[in-house]
């Protein structure tokens, strides 16, 4: 296209950045070297304009070497994507992660979200100098928690966790994170061989080695087997539905799609995994890598998908590197590639890492982000498996819900739709957080009680007395210890009027200010709403003032605080009602349940 | 049921609206289905040459078995549907999306809001002076048209005009997030430096007057402004061979601001910088 | 339109702008549509979504070709080259569309001989295109199911323009792109009525709607209803009036809405001609600098808001323009003017409203006919032909080529045989660049209407160079230097454009007050066209001295 570019050019770092990843400018492309060719030929047209879904790639790779994304960094950008400077801009500052104004190679991410500052993390207003507030790094059952980012030649990120203040002191001035924890710290239920979903998690190392001598790939053998179809129907009889949140049956998804005529199918892993308290699909990746890759094989198998990208949040280092391993390691074997097995399956895999954006892990916004917009939601229908990503029928599927596939498929539908109830079939992770003496994740039948699970946690953690839990995350609901009996089922969850969300169990103890968590609840939705709508992107703000005004008006009259209290209610109804996706939809449940079951502005 | 257009067929859909029968063509959208039979469904980010963002979600409609309210601006109709245009849910959500733009964005201009604000009781000011607004100052920056972003309510339109849907110069962009997320050239720069090739199709399809000629916005801010000594008449623009039907708007006999008939094959409703903007040599000074 | 109406017998494009929207491959052939014809640039745009390929040839990588798939940067004046080795490759590679060339098309035996020499080497020899390029250009074009050629002044502003166009339809004869939907071969006009003109009868040979001057049927008609005899004898061009103005046979010159002063190659010399006419009458809503020289200055108005009237556009379509003003003063409406001149000559010509005067023209031109100012009104402008008031015909021409019965077929289209010429000025040691002349988005021909108004776009006039030319010229962007052609000589400040290559300089005509540099440009036309070679004079670039202290 015509791209008009203003003066300002790319350093030599940014530019090599961009190259890089990108390779030298094409022969005759747009900042190319003008040459004799060059000045009798050039190409554009679509082949350039198909390059912008590395548009997110390319920002990453400029802001690891040089920690921001100057004015020249753009436009070189827009030069090799073919993508005007102001569009480049404006998906640069859609995410948290990218700067358009200079600043430090080295950048502190302080996590102040519910489960850190739960855990005596800091907060907005008491962060060190020089220090970013970040939404939660879901490193939850550790809290609280930090991550830094350092860019340069060899960029560097790292998390630290648990982090007391003094520590957050030393790091924001200067100071190397520690070293993380294995993995099996996060899975205190490990080693235990009735564990379905989490197995091998902290036992066999992330290698294909130990991934094949322990019963890897033997559903994909099945499924090679017994064909597309029948995989098809063996989830379709399992009854998984989506562990995301929304619990799609999975088997129609996977249906769906395989039966559209348009091709290519897509398939995108959903590993933006932004829920405050949820960290699930992080352990999965980093201790059991090849099992995603081994369902998503499968579900291209069923679906007839030929590429399948893994949309994995930018705060996740460790599980980018062992994710990234892992697909090196399987398509140097062959478990990755043009032909896979003796069916001569074509799949591979590509990473793509998010840039800072809660918003991209609802299901359509996932796709503009992946095509190098911003990560704004798509209007339903159409729906994914038909207008998905880049405009084709396309499969979307979380973590955890893919990892249930392997089990489904070599032992049958029917058999996984044994465990759980009637109306929750199967196993589900949860993410203990909190006060419980163990924090972690947690597999169960669907139907185990929030006290089983608490219980599993091994209880309370000592000298705590449980206050509130809050299930499914900002987007879920608060209960109290009435709910400890409560069966963890999707029926049970609805009859309360919260949902299981993505298996977030935050549990508060008495020296939590519930008010407090209320409120960062509210900030969150504020920072996190896309704009795009306006009952999302005015009905944040509004809901966070009213709360605010409420908050300072704790102890009037109660005839003083009706009107806010009834616009509360008002504006909770038109966000669930006319908001373009579920983050403004449920934008206000978390904060109605701990008003009226908490009662916390009483 | 089919309709034949040229060469191809189109499909029929009976649906209901508000309990009546009604039958459109297949892909007809729930708005134009309840324009066709003159039930009014209130809408602030749709223009008739873009396709719709729905990003105001003024125009929500209750459809059987929806969860949520859907947008009528891009929802088509499907057989069976059964459409509700006026129950206690839409008028809830329409009042509030009414009061929430009203509340921060300044609407003073856009048409049928102060009518629609009556009709669904929107109270704007009930949020408190405190309220956040995107009142800002207007930008000014160049001599042709103005920008006005305290009354911009993020329709996205002149986005997608500029870009995408029709003229592909890209020189704006939403930018930020959130309440923050506002209209932009790339980092903010003022629009002589911008990509900006002022054909003025993002004035054309902007709602409510954030984008205005300088010469309305002056005669505005002089209070000289009067439409209802304003004529309005369709021509050819003078310049090259294309053959772009302008619609010029005259005042005291001068030309005030210039359109395009968005219905028009040729341009549907877009113009270059010369036919929006290059009418100074007729004007009778 | 003289090219297309030499094949086809009518000038005019032969597509819809919604042809462009819905074909496989585009080629924009001398054209900068993007900046030139913005809003034609637009439906370019939407077949490109939908999924056309897009070639542009021109010597400058323009806003229009950084949107092409494919960008072919040829030698100034070597289109001839370049088409003749696209048809070679055509033919060589067994891409002719036998079934079209066979039942609708004469001559193609001496046409395929006479392009035979043009193989890619020797193509890409005299055309500066690599061979590759133009070979895929070949195959695209005569592979696409369908295919748009466009092209506008790059091609016609040459002293050989209309040999080019022939050059280009010679392409879309043979591989059947012409007359289909989707397919066929479209000439941007300039001016927002020069097709209009055209179809009015402007044009030395013409009477309305294309009827031959020469014919004595056609004429019969016309003396009829305008009650006296048309001179049976074909008129001058342009060019020829200022050749006879050399010569003394022209002494009295009438000029509506022109401004031959500073636009026409070689402006001092039409200056000069102008001049030293006897009379001259200047009807214009300006003072140009042509009016400056007349002894009778006519104030009309401004067609297109000042009063009532049809123009037609580059698809062929009629459209309305309408009274939005009244005339400023003295000035008055242009019919006006003429009918009262006519009184004054003791003719009465009664037209109580532009309709009138439409009227009859509909009643004279068959390819008007259905044309009523209701209908234009109703269906937004018509493209002719319109045969009557009941119908509309396809929105593009010459589907008659392809029909089966030989009958129906009409006059077969011709291949033309025509020869490559370089430009009538090649450059030397003396003045080693190439200098082409080109429109801006902003302004439009020689300033007259666009300078009025205040475009934050507009810089002045520059001269374009390489970075390599300015390199080696020593000259910094934003430098004032000197431009020299053999004719005269201007100066203009640099602007350093990438789209531009070693060799090649360009300017504009927009700004003839401050830098006139039609004083630069040659004085060589088209003797069938009388369009002058704009697009190619020689020319040096001289650093002025730096101003002494005073």
């Amino acid at each position: 296209m015509d791209l008009k570019i203003a003066s300002a050019s790319a350093t030599d770092a940014e530019r090599q950045a961009v190259d890089a990843l990108l390779g030298p400018p094409p022969e005759a492309a747009r900042g190319a070297e003008r040459d004799e060719r060059s000045h009798r030929v050039a190409r554009g047209g679509a082949s350039l304009r198909a390059l912008r879904h590395l548009m997110l790639p390319v920002l990453h790779a400029v802001n690891d070497r040089v920690g921001w994304l100057s004015r020249g960094a753009i436009n070189y950008v827009s030069q090799r994507l073919d993508v005007a400077p102001a569009e480049v801009y404006g998906v640069a500052t859609f995410y948290a992660l990218f700067s358009t104004a200079e600043r430090p190679a080295r950048q502190v991410h302080v996590c102040v979200d519910l489960a850190c500052r739960a855990a005596g993390g800091h907060t907005e207003a008491d962060l060190p100098p020089g220090a970013h507030a970040s939404p939660c790094l879901g490193l939850c059952e550790r809290a609280p928690a930090l991550m830094v980012l350092e860019a340069g030649e060899r960029p560097t990120r790292a998390v630290e966790a648990p982090v007391p203040r003094p520590r957050v002191a030393e790091v924001v001035a200067g100071g190397a994170c520690g070293v993380e924890p294995a993995v099996a710290a996060a899975a205190p239920q490990t080693p235990d061989d009735s564990l379905v979903l989490l197995h091998r998690v902290g036992r066999v190392a992330p290698t294909l080695a130990g991934y094949l001598s322990s019963g890897g790939y033997e559903a994909l053998r099945r499924a090679h087997e017994i064909g597309p179809a029948a995989v098809v129907d063996e989830v379709t009889a399992s009854g998984l539905v989506g562990r995301g949140g929304a619990a799609f049956p999975t088997g129609r998804k996977w249906a769906a799609v395989a039966s559209q005529p348009a091709t290519p199918h897509h398939l995108v892993c959903n590993a933006d995994e932004s829920e405050p308290g949820t960290f699930k699909d992080r352990v999965l990746i980093e201790g059991d890598p090849f099992a995603l890759l081994e369902s998503m094989t499968i579900a291209a198998w069923a679906t007839g998908c030929g590429h399948g990208w893994v949309y994995l949040r930018g705060e996740y280092p460790r599980a980018e590197a062992t994710l990234r391993a892992a697909i090196d390691e399987a398509r140097a074997a062959g478990w990755l590639g043009p032909r896979i097995g003796p069916a001569g399956q074509s799949f591979d895999v590509e990473i793509v890492r998010g840039g800072g954006a809660y918003i991209c892990g609802e299901e359509t916004a996932i796709f503009n982000s992946i095509e190098g917009h911003r990560g704004e939601p798509r209007n339903k229908p159409p729906f994914p498996v038909e207008v998905g990503l880049f405009g084709k029928p396309t499969v979307v599927n979380n973590v955890e819900t893919l990892v249930n596939v392997p089990a489904i498929v070599s032992g049958g539908g029917a058999a996984y739709a044994g465990w759980g109830t009637e109306g929750s079939r199967g196993r589900k992770l949860f993410c203990l957080s909190g006060a419980v003496a163990r924090p972690g994740v947690y597999e169960v039948a669907f139907g185990a009680t929030l006290r089983h699970l608490i219980d599993l946690a091994g209880g309370m953690r000592a000298g705590a007395t449980m206050r509130a839990v809050l299930l499914g995350g900002a987007a879920g609901g608060f209960g109290g210890p009435d709910d400890l009996a409560r069966p963890l089922t999707r029926a049970a969850a609805r009859a309360a009027g919260t949902t299981l969300g993505s298996g977030v169990v935050l549990v508060l103890d008495e020296s939590v200010d519930l008010v407090d968590q209320m409120m960062r609840i509210a900030d969150f939705f504020h920072d996190e709403s896309c704009g795009q709508c306006v009952p999302c992107r005015v009905g944040t703000v509004r809901q966070r003032e009213a709360l605010a005004r409420l908050v300072a008006a704790r102890g009037a009259a109660p005839d003083a605080r009706a009107a806010d209290v009834a616009l509360l209610r008002e504006l909770a109804q038109v966000m669930r009602d006319a908001s373009i996706c579920g983050l403004g939809q449920t934008a206000p449940n978390a904060i109605d349940s701990a008003i009226s079951r908490l009662g916390v502005l009483a | 049921m089919t309709e034949t257009t040229g060469l191809t067929v189109r499909r029929s859909v009976e649906l209901t609206i508000d309990g009546a029968p009604v039958t459109v063509p297949e892909g007809t959208t729930l708005l134009q289905a309840c324009r066709s039979r003159g039930t009014e469904v209130p809408t602030l980010c749709y223009g008739d040459t873009i396709t719709p963002k729905n990003a105001c979600r003024v125009c929500m409609v209750e459809v059987e078995g929806s969860r949520t309210l859907v947008p009528s601006c891009s929802r088509k109709a499907e057989p069976g549907m059964k459409v509700r245009t006026d129950t206690e849910r839409t008028r809830h959500s329409r009042r509030l999306v009414l009061e929430l733009l009203g509340s921060s964005v300044d609407l003073s201009l856009t048409a049928n809001v102060a009518r629609w604000n009556e009709a669904y009781g929107a109270d704007p000011a009930r949020f408190g002076p405190d309220a956040a607004t995107v009142a800002q100052p207007v930008k000014r920056d160049n001599a042709l048209y103005v920008r006005d972003y305290a009354k911009c309510i993020l329709c996205y339109q002149c986005v997608d005009a500029c870009g995408e849907q029709w003229q592909q110069t890209f020189a704006i962009a939403t930018a930020g997030r959130g309440f923050g997320a506002h209209i932009a050239t790339e980092y903010e720069t003022p629009l002589p430096d911008s990509a900006c090739v002022y054909c003025g199709n993002c004035i054309q399809v902007c709602p409510t007057g954030a984008l205005m000629f300088t010469s309305e916005h002056d005669m505005r801010a002089a209070g000289t402004w009067d439409e209802s000594r304003q004529s309005r008449t369709d021509t050819i623009c003078p310049y090259c061979g294309v053959g772009c039907a302008l619609t010029l708007h005259v005042q005291d006999d001068r030309i005030v601001k210039v359109t395009s008939p968005s219905d028009h094959s040729v341009t549907h409703g877009n113009l270059c910088i010369k036919g929006r903007f290059g009418f100074q040599h007729v004007q009778n000074d | 339109m003289v090219g297309l109406a030499t094949v086809f017998g009518a000038g005019g494009g032969t597509s819809s702008y919604a042809d462009i929207e819905q074909t496989d491959v585009i080629v924009l052939w001398g054209s900068n549509a993007r900046s030139a014809h913005p809003i034609f640039f637009h439906h370019v745009l939407q077949g490109v979504r939908n999924g056309a390929k897009l070639y542009v040839v021109d010597p400058r990588r323009t806003e229009s070709a950084q949107w092409a798939d494919l960008w072919l940067g040829l030698d100034v004046g070597t289109d001839i080259a370049l088409a003749h080795t696209v048809a070679r490759e055509i033919i060589h590679a067994g891409l002719v569309r036998r079934d079209f060339v066979e039942r609708a098309t004469s001559g193609f035996a001496e046409y395929a001989a006479s392009v035979e020499e043009w193989t890619l080497e020797r193509g890409s020899a005299v055309t500066g295109v690599p061979a590759d390029a133009i070979r895929e250009l070949a195959h695209a074009y005569a592979r696409a199911p369908r295919a748009q050629m466009c092209w506008t002044l790059g091609i016609t502003e040459h002293h050989n323009g209309v040999d080019n166009v022939l050059a280009l339809i010679n392409l879309a004869l043979l591989c059947g792109h012409v007359g289909r939907p989707g397919s066929g071969l479209n000439p941007l006009r300039g001016q927002n009525n020069v097709q209009g003109g055209g179809d009015m009868g402007a044009l030395p040979n013409k009477l309305p709607g294309f009827q031959d001057v020469e014919d004595d049927v056609a004429r019969a008609k016309f003396d009829a209803v305008w009650g006296t005899p048309v001179p049976p004898r074909n008129g001058w061009n342009l060019t020829q009036m200022f050749e006879a103005m050399g010569r003394g046979d022209l002494r009295t010159l009438y000029v509506i809405g022109e401004n031959p002063a500073q636009s026409e190659a070689d402006g001092a010399h039409a200056e000069h001609l102008l001049g030293s006419l006897d009379f001259l009458v200047v009807q214009d809503i300006f003072l140009t600098k042509t009016a400056g020289l007349a002894d009778v200055v006519l104030p009309g108005s401004a067609s297109w808001c000042e009063g009532e009237g049809t123009v037609t556009n580059s698809e062929r379509r009629v459209q309305r323009v309408r009274k939005a003003l009244n005339p400023p003063g003295d000035a008055r409406d242009d019919c006006a003017i003429i009918v009262e001149l006519a009184r004054r000559m003791g003719r009465d010509w009664s037209y109580p409203t532009m309709e009138h005067v439409w009227d009859e023209l509909r009643s004279l031109s068959p390819m008007h006919a259905g044309m009523s100012y209701a209908r234009l009104e109703a269906l937004g402008g018509i493209q002719w032909p319109c045969f009557s008031e009941d119908t509309l015909e396809p929105p593009y021409l010459h589907g008659r080529l392809w029909a089966d019965d030989p009958a129906s077929r009409g006059r077969l289209a011709p291949f033309s045989v025509v020869r490559d010429e370089p430009p009538v000025e090649a450059t030397d040691a003396q003045y080693p660049l190439r200098l082409t002349t080109g429109r801006r988005l902003d302004s439009y021909n020689t300033g007259v209407q666009s300078r009025g108004f205040d475009s934050p776009l507009r810089t002045g006039e520059t001269v374009d160079v390489s970075p390599e030319d300015a390199a080696s010229l020593g000259v910094a962007d934003g430098e004032t230097v000197r431009i020299v052609s053999r004719r005269g000589e201007v100066t203009a400040p640099v602007r350093v454009d990438e789209g531009l290559r070693p060799g090649l300089v360009f300017m504009t005509m927009h700004f003839p007050d401050e830098v006139d540099v039609n004083r630069l440009t040659i004085d060589a036309t088209d003797p069938k066209s009388g369009t002058a070679e704009f697009k190619a004079a020689a020319v040096r670039i001289e650093r002025l001295p730096v101003p002494a202290w005073t």
